[in-house]
């Protein structure tokens, strides 16, 4: 992984992570509310908003800074997936409320451990108590969404049964 | 035979026949030309055997005093270079008693051409070029064709000149000389078929084919993009216009199939350039689908179709007007269109360019039915009249709120939005859809857009274009396209045994108008149905949509002969109508 | 890095997007593929209204309107046609056509050669899923040939593979690519490469049809960065498709190929000055 220096780049970074989040949440509420699935919808809906608000709180918190302008395949997470980003083929139609928040819970576990690992890598000292900051935000997400996760039950085994076949469109 | 023609003629038809190598063609264009440039008008129509050289060809010419649009009844001259497989060209070379049939010294004519009873004359054509240093036989044959129809020289000797310019000055004076000497051996039949000429000579003749004026018409329309893929009878088209389209800042571009050919064009035309093919019916069949796709996602384009004798490959080289079906019916669903048709060589300029004022406005495609006879006719014709057509398509030239592509309401034509034009930015779709453009399978938006795209067509105001009309009789000929010319000779024949009949020919054949055609049709008690397709396709097209209390009479007959005006009158004649 | 400020005009990923859902089945890769378009544009802040993305047939066909540019859905096959028409006449805009492995190889294959050949300044990106989603699961021409469920060939297709690169490198396309919906960053960066090298860009997307070959979640794991950079030689580019495992990662070829620009200029100054040709001089 590339090494975070400043505050700007830290910056530029979460607010890239935030957004991507976002995006994908709102992706996934748009695919359960097209295939039916309202409770999965709200859910994804619900994070969409809480990314948002984090993105727009960084924007907040950035501004008058001058960010670096960093094109996406120029983020560097190391060898691993984007944090706080969850993958676009883990979605499915009939999923429940327990494996999206699952999915959302992995995510979350990511982002704390990239801020941690930014938070303890080589920058400015500045910079460094930002990325603990956010590393503790983010560790109470996951802390808040594994309660969550609690009120559902786990899916049965034959939760991705649909007796119809697929459609046929063109 | 000084008695055949005491009088000079109007019109003279001459047919050159030789095989290949001999230049029959070249002589009858420079025939042709030379005519023009003595204020006559004409035809001239190729017919040759199968093969890719060497072949045996025939240059079938008609001279008039008036503009021409078809071969007469007959031919007067008959003149062979050599008459080996001449008698395939029996049936497309009608000759008579009082036909002249020359061809050289010591080769006796086919039986197929002398059993018409015409005369025959035998001269030393080979000699006679034999006699110039590099003297050839069809520049022979021209000075004795000039000889015997009363031509001048002098214009031919300037068609030699300039067409054999690159040659140089000893190719031109051969040829001159082999012409003078050619003109010098008719003896007592020089005149014997004297077209009279007038002293006045017309101020504006075009020499051009019918494929050229439809090209012409399509630059005027507004036409600056083409995307081709030859085939015969239409490649010429596009040949044309591939340098014509460059001086007018357009471009034309060859494609690997008519499948891309016409996407090309519906690509263009997305982005803001009116579009044009020309193809013959296997080339339509292939794009059809997208033809259909130009309709749906109300994208004009233009495909003129050079029809040819079909089904498949049929005769490629042959008219037939036997694609009507597959251009008022080939497109899958509900898919309103327009198809027109020229029915002159000099009305392909005017159609074709009408066509492309037509799409463009109305926002769909037009398939233009142009056919061998019209497109590979090369004629002298009196300069057309300019029209003031061109693309005047509806456009969204401004970012507007809400902006919705495919908008229902007023005539149904909805402003289309260019790319480049910001906030309007909308998908066309092939799939049906709602105004917006999103892909819709609901009944309501299905039937709107099915409205949208009818009404457009049907409501607008075609004028009087939508048709030729002629004459007052209560019997009449309805016809169209090439078919025409036959028609309106047959109706010439009749007029002079004092019989009038009334000619009815569409231009416009998609979207039908009934109003139009009931108006044309006040008064006619019968009426005759003239084509050239076997299977009666424009006769069940009247049936189908111009109902009548009377009974249609057809007269079908396939290609690849053409209808000769005397079948016309022989048909009306033998239904006992007069 | 480019050190710039962000300004607030600069456009986002999601100002690409258009208000309109997709049909795609979650999980599809397509939708990260949909992502990789918005982020390839927003990379190269091009004007949305001067982008036209074009489309055939197929469930990655639907594409265009999904986005918030100029789209075309055509018919099955003919996008690229579409596409060349456009771009001929309006050197102004960014073309992109894109689609699915049947829209391209099978009933477009001809015009994909032919678009090679051509190398129109143009992008075409296809969604290679290696079967037929929307008609519910036949097998395509990227299909391995013993797959057994495809419901038209229940004994496999037993007909070699169709390799899209091979035949775009040896048609002509001048840039040459394969990318993997699941790196979006990775497809982001590939499909502005595609559109900044001139002539005609293909870029091959492995794109899992989660819905009729689950399997493909596994493809995940398989595919691998290719360990060598882009050449413009063609020859050194064969022949590393020679040992290609259809899941290497990365730009292959990056030609110098000259594109196919017509000229545009008008030489006479109207269309009557044609009619001279015609006019009998008496």
């Amino acid at each position: 992984m590339k090494t975070i220096n400043t505050c700007a780049e830290f910056l530029a970074y979460a607010l890239a992570i935030e957004e991507e989040a976002t995006e994908r949440y709102t992706v996934f509420a748009e695919q359960m509310e097209t295939t039916n699935n309202p409770e999965v919808a709200a859910l994804f809906r619900e994070m969409a908003r809480l990314e948002s608000e984090h993105a727009h709180r960084l924007e907040v918190a950035a501004e008058g800074e001058s960010l670096p302008a960093i094109d996406p395949w120029e983020l560097d997470f190391g060898d691993e997936d984007p944090p706080e980003a969850v993958d676009y083929s883990a979605t499915h139609y009939l999923m429940t409320p327990y494996q999206a928040l699952t999915l959302v819970l992995k995510a979350e576990q990511r982002a704390v451990d990239f801020f941690q690992r930014v938070a303890e890598g080589n920058g400015n000292d500045d910079m460094k108590q930002l990325a603990a900051e956010y590393a503790a935000e983010e560790r109470e997400h996951v802390e808040k969404v594994a309660k969550w996760r609690n009120r559902y039950p786990p899916p049965d085994d034959n939760w991705d049964d649909d007796p119809d076949p697929p459609n046929e469109l063109e | 035979m000084e008695e055949h023609k005491d009088r000079a003629s109007s019109s003279i038809s001459i047919a050159l026949i030789g095989s290949g190598g001999a230049g029959v063609m070249t002589a009858g264009s420079m025939l042709l030309e030379a005519a023009g440039r003595a204020g006559l008008f004409g035809i001239m129509t190729r017919s040759a055997g199968p093969q890719i050289r060497g072949g045996e060809a025939a240059a079938m010419l008609r001279l008039a005093t008036f503009p021409v649009e078809s071969h007469d009844n007959e031919f007067d001259i008959l003149l062979a270079i050599d008459w080996l497989n001449a008698d395939r060209f029996r049936a497309e070379i009608p000759l008579g008693t009082q036909s002249l049939i020359i061809g050289e010294t010591d080769a006796e004519p086919p039986q197929a051409f002398t059993d018409s009873g015409a005369r025959t004359l035998e001269l030393p054509l080979k000699q006679i070029a034999r006699e110039t240093d590099g003297g050839r036989e069809n520049m022979v044959v021209l000075g004795v064709v000039c000889s015997l129809i009363g031509l001048p020289l002098e214009p031919l000797h300037q068609v030699l000149e300039s067409l054999l310019k690159r040659k140089g000055q000893a190719a031109i004076d051969s040829s001159v000389a082999c012409v003078d000497s050619g003109a010098a051996h008719t003896g007592k039949h020089q005149g014997s078929y004297q077209l009279s000429l007038s002293s006045e000579k017309q101020c504006d003749l075009w020499n051009i084919s019918g494929n050229e004026a439809a090209g012409l018409g399509a630059i005027r329309g507004g036409v600056r993009f083409v995307a081709a893929y030859p085939i015969t009878p239409a490649t010429e088209l596009l040949e044309w216009m591939a340098p014509a389209l460059e001086q007018v800042g357009g471009i034309l571009v060859q494609a690997e199939d008519e499948l891309a050919s016409v996407n090309q064009l519906i690509g263009a035309s997305f982005g803001g350039t009116p579009s044009l093919t020309a193809t013959s019916g296997p080339g339509l069949a292939l794009m059809t689908e997208s033809i259909g796709l130009a309709v749906a996602s109300e994208t004009p384009i233009v495909v003129v179709d050079v029809m040819r004798g079909g089904p498949s490959t049929g005769i490629p080289t042959k008219s037939e007007q036997s694609d009507l079906n597959i251009a008022i019916y080939g497109l899958h669903g509900d898919a309103p269109h327009l198809v027109l048709a020229p029915m002159s060589v000099a009305d392909c300029l005017f159609t074709t360019q009408w066509a492309i004022h037509l799409a463009e406005k109305l926002q769909t495609a037009a398939i233009v039915l142009s056919d061998q006879n019209l497109g590979q006719t090369r004629a002298i014709i009196e300069r057309p009249a300019d029209v003031a057509f061109v693309s005047g398509r509806s456009i969204q030239e401004t970012p507007m709120e809400g902006y919705q592509r495919y908008a229902v309401g007023g005539n149904g034509v909805s402003p289309m939005a260019l790319p480049g034009t910001a906030g309007c930015q909308y998908t066309a779709d092939g799939l049906e859809h709602a105004p917006s453009g999103i892909p819709s399978s609901r009944a309501e938006d299905h039937r709107q857009q099915l409205d949208k795209r009818r009404d457009k067509l049907v409501n607008h105001d075609y004028g009087d274009h939508w048709a030729l009309i002629e004459g007052e009789g209560e019997f009449a000929v309805i016809t169209w396209g090439s078919s025409l010319a036959p028609v309106r000779e047959a109706r010439a024949m009749l007029l002079s045994d004092g019989i009038d009949i009334r000619i009815i020919a569409p231009r416009l054949l998609l979207p039908v108008q009934p109003e139009r055609m009931q108006q044309a049709l006040a008064g006619v008690t019968g009426a005759l149905v003239v084509e050239q397709s076997h299977g009666a396709q424009f006769f069940h097209y009247l049936q189908a949509f111009y109902p009548q209390k009377f009974e249609f009479m057809s007269m079908a007959q396939p290609g690849p002969l053409p209808i000769r005006p005397e079948q016309v009158v022989a048909d009306i004649k033998t239904r006992g109508k007069y | 890095m480019d050190q710039t400020s962000t300004s607030t005009a600069a456009l986002k990923p999601k100002d690409y997007k258009s208000d309109t859902k997709p049909v795609w089945c979650p999980g599809c890769g397509d939708f990260s593929v949909l992502s990789a378009f918005t982020k390839a544009m927003a990379a190269m802040q091009l004007d949305p209204e001067r982008v036209v993305v074009i489309s055939g047939i197929g469930c990655s066909s639907r594409i265009p309107a999904y986005l918030n540019v100029y789209g075309f859905h055509a018919v099955h096959g003919r996008a690229l046609p579409v596409g060349i028409g456009l771009k001929i006449t309006r050197p102004d805009l960014t073309v992109m056509v894109a689609g699915g492995d049947g829209d391209g190889f099978s009933i477009g294959g001809n015009h994909f050669m032919q678009a090679c050949r051509r190398n129109v300044d143009m992008t075409y990106v296809v969604m290679d899923n290696q079967v037929y989603g929307m008609t519910k699961g036949q097998a395509s021409p990227t299909t391995e040939p013993d797959w057994e469920r495809g419901k038209l060939t229940p004994h496999g297709t037993r007909i070699n593979p169709f390799y899209p690169l091979v035949i775009a490198l040896a048609s002509g396309a001048n840039f040459i690519a394969r990318a993997s919906s699941n790196d979006p960053n990775g497809a982001a960066r590939v499909i502005t490469e595609a559109v900044q090298h001139p002539g005609f860009s293909f870029v091959q997307i492995l794109s899992p049809c989660i819905t009729f070959r689950p399997e493909q979640r596994d493809w995940k794991k398989i595919v691998h960065p290719a360990p060598v950079v882009a050449t413009a030689d063609p020859a050194v580019a064969a022949r590393r498709l020679m040992t290609d495992d259809n899941f290497f990662i990365g730009t292959l070829f990056k030609g110098e190929r000259v594109p196919f620009t017509p000229e545009f200029e008008p030489r006479a100054e109207s269309a009557h000055e044609l009619e001279t040709a015609f006019r009998m001089s008496a």
